[in-house]
């Protein structure tokens, strides 16, 4: 217990106890605070979570507020996803994301917009020799390609550098307050 | 081309067949029918194998034969497709793959319909998907039976109509026999092939002119005819406006309809994590991104050794460019190396066509199965038998491909590819990108955005050139022709994204918050996927 609950404090405030403590608390009256069940990856996995991943002091989300309420199961589950939606960790993943996917599909698609044109219509820009038998036309072909790999490079490698492990970890902290939710309901 | 190269070509395609069937009835045996199983595999394929599995789901003969020959012919202006075909993926990578993967559990409808009001968006989306994949599939069919006649010399129309008909029944024993498990093994072993014939091919040809690319060039474009005019676009398409607005349409088509053709989404089903869907992208393009390169170097290869007055005496649309190239790498027409060398290249572009087909009729059997079939039932079909729907679907898209491949005989077969993806294009995509990133859209926003580009792309095709008003259209005699566009992408897939706004914007529906927050968590984290 104190090791567990030690980590979330120096990482982001002490609200994360509170989402630990609200899940362990969901686990049934017999898992009391002290019991040997923390040593359950799952509980270690949602204890570690919120803000963390992110590396920023932001906020941690509150607890859901329908958990309180009887009956309204979908409900619940829904505004998990919600809550999980406003959390400084899932905005952090979700700008990690979009800051490079929208420039990125912006400057290949302009690019191969103009290639295309520019081959239909400037046929003479095209027909300038480079080097040897190779012209502007065979140059920009091959730069096409050459672009392609490079940018599935630098995504695969963004992807997996700034985005995986804080994605990874929100699947798991979401779906431990899903299951909560859906398990305090019955 | 003697009976030799027939014997041996058959002999190795008959190999081939006999490997398939063989993968299928390994595959098929002592596993249970869940949908889980037929329609994704089991989910448990690593990122390699499904990256060559999209490899080779993605080149089919018309790539490996006709973008060569076009090359072959009008140089440059077929480098052009090769282009397009590979900057597609970076669409699929960015935008589509993984949400796809985190978001659904086997068809397109499953990403839509998780915000949507379910049954008016699942046929709206099945529908547009089964579309596809028809043109699709007549596309390879059509390819299937010019390439027996083109090959093996069996121009008659008996052995081409029984051979549309034998690849037909073929597929659907692979599918409905095999399900994902024994297509996915079919198209990577097709993939290895292809790849393998086109690395020796490629070779050949650089040796041939000592590894020096300059000297390629040089003597492509002055055995062409048209000397520097061969490296330059312009040859095919450089015509009037209309025939250069045309080309600009296709590319469109080309670049933003490989994300919304439904058996490459299904492929990403078949891995245990979005991750791996991404890592499985990242091959497939470093494959398909070296397959084009080389078909390049062949195209440009088969213009230099062949000529094209050779190519095009033997088809005029330049399909046989790489058999003939073939032939003569391996030393001329009457020489072992030329004969084994001719029927290997014949024998893996049936094997391409056949996986193709295959993966094609597996992603629409699972739209009218998962899709259509559920929402049109009044109660929800169980699993169990929800894949044996898919099964007979298998059959009965079969036939549909085989009817409509026996009609379609005399269609070029770029055309219909580039029909399929302008559809794909102008009706799934919109419809897949408005749902995983737009907050406020809504169910008539979505219904719309598929129709609204369904309905035009295939009325302007209706009106176009292809079908009436010229003497290569599928009915010279009468002239409805009101749209100068072979292809129709510069119109449609505005079309398409327009609706999907209009009905959005117009209906009185509040948009789910809580609904598209799942949506959007779930695309990005995985949580809760399958």
């Amino acid at each position: 217990m104190q090791s567990s609950n030690e980590r979330p404090r120096g990482a982001g405030g002490g609200r994360e106890s509170t989402v630990g403590d609200r899940a362990a608390r969901d686990r049934g009256p017999a898992e009391t605070s002290a019991s040997p069940a923390y040593d359950d990856p799952w509980y270690d996995a949602l204890a570690s979570g919120w803000a963390e991943p992110a590396g920023a002091a932001a906020p941690a989300p509150a607890v859901p507020p329908a958990r309180a309420e009887t009956g309204a199961e979908p409900r619940a589950a829904a505004d998990v996803y919600l809550e999980v939606q406003r959390s400084a960790a899932f905005r952090e993943v979700r700008g990690r994301y979009r800051r490079f996917v929208v420039p990125a599909v912006v400057a290949f698609f302009v690019w191969y917009v103009v290639y295309v044109v520019a081959a239909t219509t400037a046929p003479g820009l095209m027909a300038r020799p480079v080097t040897g038998a190779v012209n502007v036309a065979m140059v920009a072909g091959l730069g096409q390609f050459l672009t392609t790999f490079l940018l599935t490079w630098a995504y695969a490698r963004h992807a997996r550098l700034r985005r995986d492990r804080a994605a990874l970890e929100l699947r798991w902290d979401t779906q431990e307050l899903a299951r909560g939710v859906r398990g305090g309901a019955s | 081309m003697t009976g030799d190269h027939q014997t041996l070509a058959l002999l190795l395609f008959s190999t081939f067949v006999a490997v398939t069937l063989a993968i299928t009835t390994w595959a098929s045996r002592s596993r249970q029918g869940s949908a889980e199983e037929f329609y994704a595999g089991g989910r448990l394929f690593s990122p390699m194998e499904n990256g060559f599995a999209i490899a080779g789901d993605y080149m089919s003969a018309a790539s490996f034969l006709g973008i060569s020959g076009l090359i072959a012919l009008y140089g440059y202006d077929g480098m052009l497709y090769s282009v397009g075909f590979l900057v597609a993926w970076l669409v699929v990578l960015f935008l589509v793959a993984e949400l796809v993967r985190n978001c659904g559990r086997f068809t397109l409808a499953d990403v839509v319909a998780a915000r949507m009001r379910e049954r008016p968006v699942r046929i709206a989306a099945g529908t547009s998907s089964v579309t596809v994949s028809v043109l699709y599939l007549v596309a390879q069919m059509v390819g299937a039976g010019s390439l027996v006649a083109l090959l093996l010399g069996g121009t008659g129309e008996a052995a081409q109509a029984w051979t549309v008909i034998g690849v037909g029944a073929l597929m659907v024993i692979y599918v409905s026999l095999g399900g994902m498990r024994a297509t996915t093994w079919i198209q990577i072993v097709k993939a290895v092939l292809l790849l393998g014939g086109t690395v020796a091919l490629t070779a050949l040809v650089l040796v041939r002119f000592h590894g020096d690319f300059d000297r390629l060039l040089l003597t492509a474009a002055e055995r062409s005819g048209h000397g520097e005019a061969f490296l330059v676009p312009g040859l095919k398409y450089g015509g009037d406006w209309i025939a250069r607005a045309d080309f600009i349409s296709l590319g469109l088509a080309l670049v933003l309809g490989t994300a919304g053709l439904p058996h490459i989404l299904s492929r990403f089903y078949t891995v245990p994590t979005a991750r791996a869907a991404r890592r499985s992208v990242v091959w497939s393009i470093g494959l398909i991104g070296g397959f084009y390169l080389m078909t390049i170097v062949l195209g440009l290869g088969a213009a230099a050794v062949v000529g094209p007055d050779a190519v095009r005496e033997s088809n005029a649309a330049g399909n046989t460019a790489v058999p003939l190239l073939a032939l003569d790498l391996g030393g001329g027409a009457d020489s072992t190396g030329g004969t084994v060398l001719f029927a290997v290249v014949a024998a893996v572009a049936f094997a391409t066509i056949l996986a193709v087909v295959a993966g094609v009729t597996l992603a629409s059997s699972a739209s009218v199965a998962h899709d259509l079939y559920a929402s049109l039932r009044r109660r929800r079909a169980e699993p169990r038998s929800e894949v044996t729907v898919a099964r007979v679907a298998a059959v009965g898209i079969g036939a549909v491909a085989i009817a409509l491949g026996l009609l379609a005989r005399d269609l070029n077969v770029a055309f219909l590819v580039g029909l399929a993806f302008a559809v794909a294009a102008s009706a799934n995509l919109p419809v897949l990108l408005y749902s995983l990133f737009w907050r406020g859209f809504t169910t008539r926003g979505a219904v719309w955005s598929v129709y609204g580009g369904l309905v035009p792309a295939v009325l302007l095709v209706l009106l176009s050139p292809v079908v009436s008003g010229s003497p290569q259209s599928l009915f010279p005699g009468v002239d409805f022709q009101y749209f100068p566009l072979q292809n129709p992408g510069i119109v449609s897939i505005p079309l398409g994204f327009a609706a999907g706004w209009l009905g959005t914007v117009t209906s009185a529906e509040t948009p789910d918050e809580a609904k598209h927050a799942e949506t959007e968590v779930r695309s990005l984290t995985g949580a809760g996927a399958v």
